[in-house]
């Protein structure tokens, strides 16, 4: 009985050991570590493409970087943080490490293709790192025609097979959720009972599956204008720039909820665990994901009102544009519904998701401006959009990446990270990230655009804020970084349940075993059940 | 030694063969609506151009030899056939038949590529490659004649593309099917494999007329 209770019991991370049973690991878990590596990696690296941005900009003059060299430095900064961190962020780290285990399945239903999905992403990252080295690339992450095609002389073929690969990543992975969402739940998991983090990931593969082979087509039509002058965008052969733009968009913007659906679903998970309630009206919440992936495919000219598109179609696009906004402010509406008479707890996870909901309200409300045909004239192109669109992939996904991360990292490695300094750091970042990027709302509508290293010297008070919170942000991300790393030796060993949560992920021991459970869940109850969460305990102790 | 054999084929993360079964069909549906989208990129761009162009289209269509496209178009439908009657082999246990039916496939598969590579061919020599030195006679609109051929190639040339990964996949079943991995409990493989085959052919019934029959009633 002594040598049981002293013996190692066996978990994910230590039923086999070796640099070979991580490359070669079919186990959902470790390929999301291997996922976590590579976007942490990613993120850094996009982090200081940011960072020689924002040091360019504390000067009006061009003084630190040419224009070409700032040029590169925006295109790269958006192509990694978009490609690399952002798309696969949530889905292909937490939620290929939660989404078997919440709807209790040993595995994805695909585990040999969620391994590939991952080299895919490595090979697509190797790609733009070779552009990156080998000289960089200008044109912007939207690889506008005819400059892309035509004019730019540097590595915009590599950066395209890059994201081409990294596409298929995305593909499938999504198609790996869907068929695991499908077919790959416990007795008892009826779609109703889902946890929310599901559903968002579930609709997110749908916007993978159906938007991206897009984006490929678009790239190798790209690939074949720039090589071969195919003419498919060449107006001297007949072709059109401008369908460029509507293939690009068809994917792109989908893909910003690609981007924002699965934080989404986090944001349902901490809301409902920290105020110990069930998520309001989760049927109805459950249905927003969906209806925001739908909606999400019908908006894509409203990045290209002034591009020469027809007014009728820009009418069309800006009017479903504020659809969108429906079921985005139901989801918020639900969360604070939910806060409502809650237990409320002020752990580290719960302050990302409040400013997860406050980020996202403000990015939420500034989209319906430049969704608005009349007032998009006078802030396109300029830092009213970049503001606008930070403050939903950072202020949103991001602020939900990281309290995810917290969230379910003593699932993950067994220990709590410092509650402390995680708790400093989470309200470093929330001020630093509005120190950054409030003033770019201003600049943006007194007339800054973006892409530009040099500006008028009355822009400068807001662009030194605006660096100053840049100073302050990358303190804040950095301290996650080194405290998550610190916890894995020194951390308070955590429980299976330390937040008295309901999904089944907490079911199983931390770290898990490689098969998840001992042995297949049943479920009997909804979603987020406290009362007979409590019940359980209770039956248990006694 | 029946039960040995079908939980030697079943993979960890299922419960049940049934499910195992579902799950890869289901995720080879999947898989192929992402092909869809993918060729529905290129169709999109050639009903936007068709419809601009529709002239200058009609007559670099009708430089297609519409004989040797409807020909192709029966090899690949005869595949088709012979496919579906090497899943029907492998349903029912035969293994010699279905060695034989994915042969045939894998043979028309062949014939459609030899017979594309002709004609391709023959487009390089009358000078209906988009270039510096292409030409076409019977309109002045010779860009827009270009993008109908730009379309045609890389149309076709994805297609064919699609068709080689067929091809590999077909002898990887003929070499499976000859090792005698396939059962009456357990061909998914063949059956998946079938899937994709199928949609191969469907998108050159669709690339078919599109390309080559747009303007026959000129003639």
């Amino acid at each position: 009985m002594i040598t049981e209770a002293v013996e190692e019991r066996e978990t994910y991370l230590n039923a086999s050991y070796g640099i070979k049973s991580w490359l070669l690991t079919k186990d959902h878990k470790r390929i999301a570590l291997l996922y976590l590596h590579t976007i942490t990696f990613f993120f850094f690296l996009g982090g200081i493409f940011a960072t020689l941005i924002r040091l360019e900009l504390l000067t009006p003059k061009g003084d630190l970087v040419s224009a070409d060299t700032y040029a590169k430095l925006f295109t790269l900064h958006g192509v990694i943080m978009i490609f690399f961190f952002l798309i696969p962020s949530i889905p292909a780290t937490l939620g290929n490490f939660f989404l078997p285990m919440m709807i209790g399945a040993k595995d994805l239903a695909f585990p040999r293709i969620n391994l590939l999905s991952w080299y895919l992403l490595v090979i697509g990252g190797c790609f733009a790192m070779y552009a990156m080295l080998a000289g960089g690339v200008d044109t912007g992450w939207t690889f506008y025609v005819p400059y892309s095609t035509n004019y730019s002389n540097t590595y915009v073929i590599a950066t395209g097979i890059g994201i081409f690969i990294a596409g298929f990543s995305s593909i499938l992975t999504g198609l790996n959720f869907i068929v695991t969402v499908h077919r790959m739940r416990a007795p008892g998991m009826t779609w109703f009972r889902l946890p929310l983090f599901v559903w968002s990931n579930y609709a997110t593969a749908l916007i993978q599956v159906l938007g991206t082979p897009v984006i490929a087509i678009t790239l190798v039509l790209l690939i074949g204008e720039r090589t071969l002058h195919i003419g498919i965008f060449d107006p001297a052969r007949g072709g059109d720039p401008v369908l460029f733009q509507h293939l690009f968009w068809f994917y792109s913007h989908p893909a910003v909820y690609i981007m924002v659906l699965p934080a989404m679903g986090v944001i349902s998970e901490l809301v409902s665990v920290f105020s110990k309630k069930a998520v309001f009206g989760y049927k109805v919440v459950a249905f927003s994901s969906v209806a925001i992936a739908v909606l999400g495919f019908l908006v894509w000219g409203h990045h290209m009102f002034v591009s020469g598109q027809s007014v009728y179609a820009g009418l069309a696009f800006s009017f479903l544009s504020y659809f969108v906004a429906i079921p985005s402010a139901i989801k918020v509406f639900n969360w604070t519904a939910t806060l409502h008479r809650g237990s409320i707890s002020f752990a580290t996870p719960m302050l990302y998701a409040f400013g997860f909901i406050g980020l996202f309200t403000v990015g939420g409300l500034t989209g319906l401006f430049v969704a608005c045909l009349g007032v998009d004239v006078h802030v396109h192109d300029t830092y009213f959009v970049i503001a606008h669109f930070h403050y939903i992939m950072v202020g949103g996904t991001l602020m939900a990446y990281l309290g995810g991360l917290h969230y379910w990292w003593p699932k993950m490695s067994g220990r709590m990270y410092p509650e402390g300094w995680a708790k400093l750091s989470a309200l470093v970042i929330y001020l630093g990230f509005n120190l950054t990027f409030f003033p770019q709302f201003i600049l943006g509508y007194l007339g800054m655009p973006r892409r530009y290293w040099t500006y008028p010297d009355e822009f400068q008070v807001l662009h030194v804020m605006s660096t100053a919170g840049a100073s302050v942000l990358a303190v804040g991300y950095l301290m996650p970084l080194i405290y998550f790393m610190w916890s894995l030796r020194y951390g308070p060993i955590a429980g299976p349940n330390p937040w008295g949560a309901t999904g089944l992920e907490w079911r199983t021991a931390s770290p898990p075993p490689a098969h998840n459970f001992e042995e297949t869940p049943i479920v009997t109850t909804e979603a987020y059940d406290y009362a007979a969460l409590a019940a359980m305990e209770e039956a248990k102790v006694g | 030694m029946d039960s040995h054999t079908e939980t030697a084929e079943l993979r960890e993360q299922f419960e049940t063969p049934g499910q195992q079964k579902e799950v890869s069909t289901l995720g080879m549906w999947i898989f192929l609506v992402t092909e869809v989208m993918f060729f529905g990129g290129l169709f999109l761009a050639y009903a936007i151009y068709r419809r601009e162009f529709a002239s200058a289209f009609a007559v670099a269509s009708n430089t297609l030899d519409v004989v040797v496209g409807a020909v192709n178009t029966a090899v690949l439908l005869c595949s088709s056939f012979t496919m579906v009657l090497a899943v029907r082999a492998a349903q029912i246990g035969s293994r010699k038949a279905l060695i034989w039916f994915l042969i045939l496939t894998i043979v028309l598969g062949g014939v459609f590529l030899g017979v594309k590579a002709y004609e391709w061919n023959l487009k390089f020599e009358e000078h209906h490659v988009p270039g510096p030195s292409f030409h076409l006679e019977g309109t002045g609109e010779q860009g827009p004649a270009q993008l109908f051929f730009s379309l045609y190639f890389t149309m076709t040339g994805l297609h064919a593309l699609h068709m080689i990964v067929g091809e590999g996949l077909m002898l990887f079943l003929l070499w499976q099917a000859y090792a005698g991995k396939y059962t009456p409990r357990y061909y998914t493989p063949v059956d998946i494999g079938g899937l994709y085959w199928h949609f191969v052919d469907i998108v050159w019934i669709f690339l078919f007329p599109l390309l080559y029959l747009i303007a026959r009633h000129q003639h």
